[in-house]
């Protein structure tokens, strides 16, 4: 399509504009964004497949120019470093080979979990030996023999494969420093002692020393229970089948069938209407805190207004106060026994139609509640968006106010054109981390809701827990695996995959549109 | 600072001008002061409530009948909240400690250090940050059942994830240190020091107030969680902290004879943590406000 210049753009009415921009939108924006994922989706596997061949070319002179010392060491770990007089580090590598080779043939080791999980064998179990229960004559009763315990299983088969892809890592490791050893002599110069290692873990290694114990706590709580998690979601793991007292077994793509059932009190219809209140609630809950914080913000910066600081504390002070005593107050605040529920109530402020429908307070109908929770959501929010603004503000060069107001501009023009664009550039990222925290806001939703269990009567139960109207996917993940009898850990599982899914495609989205990264140099 | 810059901008401008301004003033003063009330109305029905004696329940109305401090009687001699206080209360010192050594030096590697991975690093905690994290306590709460971290040890089991994973919330506290000019690190290397000896005794003692920041939000997270506490303490009342306690006593069966010493509970929780915060206010202002504008 054909692009306007700034002077045709200029001459343009506000309609015409309006068209131009929409054109321009879905025309050229649009298509554009899409190609860019294609081709570096493309571009991906195109260096995937050069590394590969680099890698392969390497490893292979490697060996050929190599002396007897490195050929040895693609058996034996550490047999280059060994010769090229890098001790510590040979010792190292060959403790690793050996403590993997050890842990992977010892009778209870690696092969044995491997064999056991049957990994992702689509009908078999996670383990192979049931617990039962087996008369014992010593206590003349049944006593339970104690079999697989599957989570356990699973776990460790789950760590041995990683074990199995260090150990790969490692190797490539090993042959890559002595192909590095072999380089640096050939060249006369004298190769890393030790010592040297040593001495810069706290100098040119400084990173691997700081790093090493939060991505240990990274790697072991937050990224191994995240791919244990993605398996979990093609097992049939829930309560019937827990693992200790019941196998559970590999059922491959089933659930993500059943969770696409459509129909009457099917899950896809359950997970459809919570995704959609999801949502709108995290739209409505970060769209509105933001333009009302920075509202009070620039209400408190405007000039002529004294006491700041205080009018400032007074809204800080309740985010110091621990969120479960102020929502769960709040919460009671609006029952129909609560001060303001009954205030609404005498005052005769509800609708008639919530009276007749014998729905005493907001709590009790799905529309006013929603509303009430983004209400209460603007309550918790404002606070944190108008501290981040203030900053903002005062960032925002003065002489900009002076030039347009001698030029003629009213307050809200300046609103408009100057204020909230610089907002929006800084804030941009911010906004798209708030949206996606508030999809996972646990703490607003469950403690305002908690006692008001608002019944979706239309969906029912949905994975062994009946839907509120209220309830967010992570709600409904919480009650699904703790205050359900049924503990579906497999469909919080695969709803939790999905969620990701969601999250990651509209961050990427939104990211690409936000104007912080479209024109990263306009405020500079 | 900011009354530098509106001094400056006071320049002679004619009556009406004035008396719009000064009505504008006055509109704001109005919503101002009714938001101070909303913002404050909890706070003060709650501490009210605490008072109460006449009666347990939620009442329809605000001003106590008669005062005294019977719920908080009852609160310490009554029930398990003193064993919920110290547990939660030793999780946010502890939390505090560790967390903050976590943050601060994910952060600061993020900040001044350039490795190879590091890009990749930060996308990869960004992607992993939009997980619902409470799904990792599937297997956590099996793990440390094994282990013996659960019910009882709940506060130590908590106390590990909490600080496990904390180093992906780096983003505030790298913002401060991208703040930092690049040159003084330039200056210590050249004059021969080491980077650990840079990262120790040139940016720590610059760094006052991003430290107070997060071991303020590290002191203060396990005050407020519900969601993990709930998952590895089940129901076990030594084990609790206060948000999981004190949520089972509104709960449709007990709120009738609990509602009023809740209230007491939350000013008891409140009032601490509060304390502490308003204190140490300037360094959370300058955290959030100075993450902002780095984003």
């Amino acid at each position: 399509m054909k692009r306007l210049n700034d002077l045709e753009y200029l001459k343009l009415n506000k309609l015409q504009v309006l068209l131009y921009n929409l054109k321009l939108f879905f025309c050229a924006t649009l298509p554009q964004f899409f190609k860019n994922i294609g081709l570096s989706i493309l571009n991906f596997f195109k260096n995937c497949g050069l590394w590969v061949k680099n890698e392969v070319v390497d490893i292979v002179t490697t060996f050929t120019k190599g002396n007897w010392a490195v050929k040895l060491s693609f058996l034996f770990f550490g047999f280059g470093n060994f010769y090229y007089g890098q001790i510590l580090r040979g010792i190292l590598f060959l403790v690793f080979e050996i403590i993997f080779v050890g842990y992977m043939l010892v009778p209870s080791g690696g092969l044995y979990w491997l064999a056991k999980s049957n990994f992702l064998k689509t009908g078999s179990t996670v383990g192979t030996v049931q617990g039962r229960l087996q008369y014992d004559a010593l206590y003349d009763t049944d006593v339970w023999v104690p079999g697989d315990d599957s989570v356990k299983v699973l776990l460790y088969a789950l760590l041995t494969i990683i074990f199995i892809i260090a150990f790969i890592y490692t190797w490539r490791l090993q042959i890559k420093q002595c192909r590095i050893c072999m380089d640096i002599t050939a060249k006369g110069k004298k190769v890393r002692s030790g010592k040297d290692d040593m001495r810069s873990l706290l100098d040119d290694q400084f990173h691997k020393t700081l790093l090493s114990l939060p991505l240990f706590g990274i790697m072991a709580f937050t990224v191994l229970p995240i791919i244990y998690m993605v398996l979990i979601a093609f097992t049939s793991y829930d309560a019937a089948h827990d693992g200790y007292s019941n196998l559970f077994s590999w059922v491959g793509l089933e659930h993500f069938n059943e969770l696409m059932d459509f129909g009457q009190g099917g899950l896809g219809l359950a997970f459809g209407e919570i995704l959609s209140w999801t949502l709108m609630w995290a739209f409505f809950a970060t769209f509105s805190n933001y333009f009302l914080g920075m509202f009070v913000a620039i209400m408190i910066n405007k000039k002529g207004i004294k006491i700041k600081k205080f009018w400032r504390t007074v809204l800080v002070m309740t985010i110091a106060i621990p969120q479960f005593v102020s929502l769960l107050y709040v919460a009671k605040l609006f029952d129909a026994t609560g001060i303001i529920g009954k205030l609404l109530l005498e005052w005769n402020w509800l609708p008639q139609s919530m009276i007749e429908a014998n729905e005493l307070s907001l709590w009790q109908n799905p529309v006013s509640a929603k509303i009430l929770l983004i209400v209460i959501n603007i309550w918790v929010g404002i606070p944190y968006i108008m501290l981040m603004a203030t900053g903002i503000l005062m960032n925002i060069p003065q002489d900009l106010y002076e030039s347009s107001r001698i030029d003629g501009a009213n307050a809200f023009q300046q609103y408009s054109k100057i204020t909230l664009p610089y907002m929006m550039f800084v804030m941009g990222p911010y906004l798209l981390t708030s949206f996606v925290s508030n999809l996972n806001n646990f703490n607003v939703i469950y403690l305002l809701t908690q006692n008001n269990q608002l019944i979706n009567t239309e969906i029912g139960t949905a994975g062994g827990v009946s839907v509120c109207h209220t309830d967010l996917l992570i709600t409904w993940l919480y009650k699904m695996t703790l205050n359900s009898a049924e503990s579906k850990y497999y469909l919080a599982s695969l709803v939790g995959i999905l969620v990701f899914v969601v999250v990651a495609a509209l961050s990427l989205i939104v990211y690409n549109v936000i104007p912080s990264t479209r024109n990263e140099e306009d405020y500079g | 600072m900011m009354k530098k810059n509106t001094d400056n901008r006071i320049r002679k401008t004619g009556m009406g001008a004035k008396a719009s301004r000064r009505l504008g003033n006055t509109v704001v003063y109005v919503i101002l002061v009714l938001i101070t009330l909303v913002w404050l109305f909890p706070f003060f029905g709650i501490v009210l409530e605490s008072f109460r004696v006449e009666s347990r329940m939620q009442q329809s109305y605000l001003w106590p009948k008669e005062f005294g401090f019977d719920n908080y009687i009852r609160l310490f001699n009554e029930t398990d909240f003193m064993q919920w206080f110290k547990n939660t209360a030793i999780m946010g010192v502890a939390t505090a400690v560790l967390q903050t050594f976590f943050v601060l030096s994910m952060s600061y590697v993020l900040s001044r250090l350039r490795f190879k991975g590091r890009k990749g690093l930060m996308n990869l905690m960004l992607i992993l940050g939009m997980f619902p994290g409470f799904l990792t306590m599937i297997l956590i709460y099996k793990v440390f059942t094994d282990l013996g971290l659960t019910m009882d040890m709940a506060p130590v089991g908590l106390i590990i994830v909490y600080c496990a994973s904390s180093g992906m919330s780096y983003y505030v506290s790298k913002g401060f240190f991208d703040t930092i000019p690049k040159s003084l690190d330039e200056a210590a290397r050249v004059d021969g020091a080491t980077r650990w000896q840079v990262f120790y005794k040139v940016i720590m003692p610059l760094s006052k107030p991003i430290v107070i920041y997060t071991i303020l939000m590290g002191f203060m997270a396990p005050w407020g969680d519900f969601m993990l506490a709930s998952y590895l303490i089940h129901e076990n009342s030594a084990g609790m902290n206060v948000a999981v306690g004190v949520f089972e006593w509104l709960s449709k069966t007990m709120v009738n004879s609990n509602y009023t010493m809740f209230c007491a509970a939350g000013v008891i929780v409140a009032l601490p943590v509060t304390l502490v915060f308003l204190m140490l206010q300037k360094y959370y202002v300058e955290g959030v406000t100075g993450g902002a504008v780095k984003g």
